[in-house]
């Protein structure tokens, strides 16, 4: 399994913590929201979070998928690989749209309040 | 077998349809838009052939799970097919996902497994597995970037104009394959200078019509690429990126989906979703990939369109 993240949270800290070669993990309780990724799509498709939050997408395909922000509102993730990770901190409260570059069918919402 | 456009087909192109489905060594003929089939030892075509090539798809090197654990084994014997080939191909075309994560290393090991098919040249064109993250700048340094070094191209070989289209990059959300402007301005003036006489062959790695856009086997802007096209008489469309052979015929237009040398995908709308067809009947894999031989005769607009499965 391969980890792609800019900031891990929840129970994802837990595993991370077996992971040597990561520095950066957190052991400070931020809340965590996930988006599953499976049969090509996201799910849930929307999401709300509040300010501040980390979402991490999983992808349970065996097919990879990219997370990629519309307009570059935040940081898209490498091609993510089966079992494949990424997390991304929303700030700002907005409405962020995002799809996988590789199958642009694929679209997802993150509303942060 | 699953067809969902049966029912609007004319009964021999309904016939011609399933045909496509029954694997190595039917042979097509495509004349004037509409197909003949035949045994592959009864094709005249084939034996008066001007020259031939082949089409490779979909090799996923990377790729490590069900029903292909070693896509690089698949690739390597699909080459040895093509090796064995009584008549050596002029070139090889490979129509897109040489890799599965776009990594320097699987393309290094396509452009080495290619080294040893025994062919002229070798031709590629990039799937959307191949532009993951750089905007295709790994693959495009390895196999060129075309003559304007956006990775599309044309080339002539024996009275046929072939065109390389790119509809892999700069995808918008929602939305499916996609060509854009510029490219568009640049096939027209490409065209412009062809006579309509002369058979035209295009290559693409996601399919130019609306397959299947629920699970974006498309191309949203193809209906303006073909508006060009329609003039010609003979025109082949082939593309690969849905794993599995589809056909459709639309005026002097045919169209031809490729298999994989690595692993099916489920016909259109089967199933949750498209993605690797993992529950395969034991040791059946090989009849469901492989490679494409075409061929074309000298002084026709025939063009011989061959299916070889590995098994
Ligand atoms: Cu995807």
């Amino acid at each position: 399994m391969r980890w792609n993240s800019i900031l891990l949270a929840g129970p994802f800290a837990l595993a991370l913590a077996a992971h040597a070669a990561t520095p950066a993990a957190s052991t400070k309780a931020a809340p965590g929201y996930q988006v599953g990724i499976r049969n090509f799509h996201f799910m849930p498709a929307k999401l709300v979070v509040p300010a501040g939050g980390t979402v991490t997408w999983i992808n349970h395909d065996e097919e990879p998928h990219v997370v990629t922000s519309v307009g570059d509102r935040f940081k898209n993730s490498p091609a993510l690989d089966t079992n494949d990770h990424y997390s991304a901190t929303f700030a700002q409260p907005g409405t962020y749209t995002y799809f996988c570059s590789i199958h642009p069918q694929m679209v997802g919402t993150i509303v942060v309040r | 077998m699953k067809d969902d456009r049966d029912d609007v087909l004319p009964g021999r192109r309904r016939f011609l349809r399933c045909m496509a489905w029954a694997g190595a060594g039917t042979l097509w003929l495509v004349k004037g838009g509409v197909a003949h089939a035949g045994m592959l030892a009864t094709g005249a075509a084939a034996a008066d052939a001007t020259f031939g090539f082949v089409q490779i798809s979909d090799s996923h090197i990377g790729f490590h799970q069900a029903p292909n654990p070693d896509p690089v084994a698949s690739l390597r014997q699909s080459i040895a097919l093509v090796n064995a080939q009584p008549r050596r191909p002029d070139f090889i075309v490979h129509t897109g996902d040489l890799s599965h994560l776009s990594k320097p290393e699987q393309f290094d090991t396509v452009a080495e497994l290619l080294k040893e098919a025994k062919t002229g040249h070798v031709f590629y064109l990039p799937g959307e597995h191949d532009v993951i993250g750089d905007d295709g700048k790994a693959f495009f340094t390895r196999f060129g970037g075309g003559a304007g070094g956006n990775g599309w191209y044309n080339f002539d070989h024996h009275g046929v104009h072939f065109v390389a289209l790119v509809n892999v990059r700069h995808l918008q959300a929602g939305g499916l394959g996609y060509l854009g402007s510029e490219q568009f301005a640049w096939l027209k003036q490409d065209l412009a200078g062809i006579s309509a006489s002369t058979p035209v062959v295009v290559f693409a790695h996601m399919p130019m019509w609306s397959l299947y856009p629920a699970w974006g086997w498309g191309t949203q802007d193809s209906a303006q690429a073909l508006s060009l096209l329609r003039r010609f008489g003979s025109v082949t469309v082939l593309n690969g990126h849905i794993h599995q052979i589809q056909q459709k015929v639309e005026g002097t237009i045919t169209f031809h989906t490729a298999r994989s040398t690595a692993y099916p995908q489920p016909a259109p709308g089967t199933g949750p979703a498209p993605g690797p067809l993992k529950n395969l009947p034991a040791g059946r894999l090989h009849d469901y990939i492989g490679v494409r031989d075409v061929r074309h005769a000298r002084g026709s607009q025939v063009l011989a369109v061959t299916e070889q499965s590995l098994g």
